[in-house]
């Protein structure tokens, strides 16, 4: 249910989130996942990569800024209200959502949280046996 | 009209004479209270004796800023605690204050100062002057305040800031002097129509600007635009404050009061003394000063004086209006700031790396600074809070270690040019 996911600074210049996607593919590196974060000043993006360490050491050679952080997955089921079914196990159990992503993998609804409490949302996951998402499941169709 | 003839009128032999006297009794004054000054004195072979006229002065040792600083806060007082009635400070080249003291005797001789530069400028008795300057540690509204007093005008100490107000101030009193940095007269000026004023409910006649340099063509566009007289203060908290050095109705150059401040100007690199009408590097000797007497003080602005005989028929010396500095000297708002200051803040804080850009650009005439800072990596985070709360927490150390707001952006680690030998840390994007 951990996985690992790249947060990339970028500065808001024309032309940025090219380079830093340049990057990726000259190292051969595939996005599974993508969401890209705005303010004023500047822009945040995570990923989900197909290799999290080449990547970010390709992109740290190049001078940009990333970090590997780890995130909670889990898949949902592919009907209405499954994710705000899951939400309430957290926001009844008082776990607040810093950020959230969903993307569909094959056949696949999943979903990616930055809880503000990782530890007491894996106990929820495990209490009411939400389906977790390890990264070897979205390596599988590769 | 001119508040002491006798003194601004001096032949130069007679001043000369004056300068002489009163340049021995101060240096045998530090050397006997200011131990700083004793070893430094010592250390060139200068005995008090030696000083015998005010040419001698070149053989006195020089004092920079870096001096008050080492011996912050009171080391270079040269009269006891009991007798000092005021303390000023300003910001220093790294965190600590530049502190100064006075006595009640120095207090007296600002007010002189003082009331002759707003003479000069015209200002009467009958004046209204809005004081427009900071209060507080700042030396420009207790100064510029004391000084309207003494000439006896109706004092208005609204201190600096809150625009709507000064100018429901200025047209409710019926001011007829504003006392401010130049930049805020600019903008005060550009936001009469904001606030629904035009010049015709206004009563202003002088301004009297200073703080920070300003050019002449700028003194001319506020002349223009408020429809008033407008002077230049010079002065500088080390040495007393505003009150230095002003000038008269024919713009050309500032009078300095040497009586109290005699000054030199010396070459930047080698700080031989240079002949008159050589721009070089303007040094001060405090020769009145008691709290905290200095000699030879290095400003680092840079100007020219003449002893030509000014039209006014003030015979004091006169040193060109300032337009540059020789070190990396930023006056922001009115408020010294030195590059050195913002690495400080960010070394200490130890959340980015310590290369940084600033950027100083001035928007509707009022100075603003951006900091661009490299993010530290190890210190990379996956949410834009806090990525925000770092640039916003940056930005208050910054404001309270500096008195200044500073807008502060995150950039990518080595997108800043690094450069060989003097780094490049500013950019001065503004036209004085």
């Amino acid at each position: 249910m951990k996985i690992r996911q790249l947060s990339v600074f970028v500065e808001n210049k024309t032309g940025h989130l090219n380079q830093i996607l340049a990057v990726l593919a000259l190292n051969n590196i595939n996005i599974i996942a993508l969401t890209l974060a705005d303010s004023i000043d500047f822009g945040l993006l995570r990923m989900l990569v197909s290799d999290p360490e080449k990547a970010a050491e390709a992109l740290r050679t190049e001078n940009f800024t990333v970090r590997i952080h780890e995130v909670l997955s889990l898949e949902l089921e592919g009907v209405p209200g499954s994710l705000s079914r899951v939400l309430n196990h957290f926001s009844d159990n008082g776990i607040a959502i810093e950020y959230i992503y969903a993307f569909s993998f094959g056949s696949k609804s999943i979903l990616v949280m930055r809880p503000d409490n990782a530890e007491k949302a894996i106990e929820i996951i495990q209490k009411y046996q939400l389906k977790p998402i390890y990264e070897s499941d979205l390596k599988a169709q590769l | 009209m001119i508040w002491n003839e006798e003194i601004e009128c001096m032949s130069s032999s007679e001043m000369r004479k004056l300068q002489s006297e009163r340049l021995k009794e101060l240096v045998n004054k530090v050397y006997q209270n200011v131990e700083f000054y004793r070893k430094k004195m010592d250390e060139k072979g200068v005995r008090p004796s030696d000083i015998r006229s005010i040419d001698d002065i070149s053989k006195l040792p020089f004092t920079n800023k870096t001096d008050l600083r080492d011996n912050y806060p009171f080391g270079l007082f040269a009269a006891p605690m009991k007798e000092i009635v005021r303390i000023h400070a300003s910001s220093g080249t790294t965190g600590k204050p530049t502190t100064v003291g006075y006595t009640k005797k120095d207090i007296e001789n600002w007010q002189e100062v003082l009331a002759r530069c707003l003479i000069m400028s015209g200002v009467t008795p009958e004046d209204i002057v809005q004081v427009s300057f900071g209060y507080g540690l700042f030396t420009g509204g207790l100064g510029i305040h004391y000084g309207a007093e003494n000439v006896g005008c109706t004092v208005v100490p609204i201190s600096a800031g809150n625009t709507r107000r000064q100018l429901q101030l200025m047209s409710d009193f019926g001011s007829t002097v504003l006392a401010c940095t130049p930049s805020y007269a600019l903008h005060l000026a550009d936001a009469m129509s904001e606030f629904g004023y035009s010049l015709s409910d206004m009563k202003l006649k002088t301004g009297v600007f200073g703080a920070e340099p300003f050019s002449e063509n700028m003194r001319l566009e506020l002349e223009k635009k408020w429809g008033i007289k407008a002077f230049d203060i010079y002065g500088l908290s080390e040495i007393m404050g505003p009150g230095v050095a002003n000038d008269c109705e024919f713009h050309d150059g500032l009078h300095i009061h040497e009586d109290h401040f005699f000054p030199e100007v010396v070459d930047p690199k080698t700080k031989e003394p240079l002949p008159d009408g050589q721009q070089g590097e303007l040094v001060f000797t405090t020769l009145t000063k008691e709290g905290i007497p200095l000699l030879r003080y290095n400003t680092h602005d840079l100007t020219t004086l003449t002893r030509e005989r000014c039209e006014c028929g003030r015979t004091l010396v006169r040193m060109k209006k300032i337009t540059g500095r020789s070190d990396d000297m930023l006056i922001i708002r009115g408020v010294n700031l030195f590059p050195s200051q913002i690495e400080q803040v960010l070394l200490e804080m130890g959340e980015t790396s310590a290369h940084y850009m600033l950027y100083v650009d001035r928007e509707n005439n009022l100075d603003i600074l951006e900091l661009k800072v490299e993010l530290d990596e190890t210190k990379m985070v996956d949410t834009i809070k806090d990525l925000m709360s770092l640039s916003r927490k940056i930005e208050h150390s910054l404001h309270s270690a500096l008195g200044l707001s500073v807008k502060v952006t995150l950039v990518e680690p080595k997108s800043i040019p690094r450069s060989e030998g003097k780094a490049v840390r500013v950019i001065d994007n503004r036209k004085i």
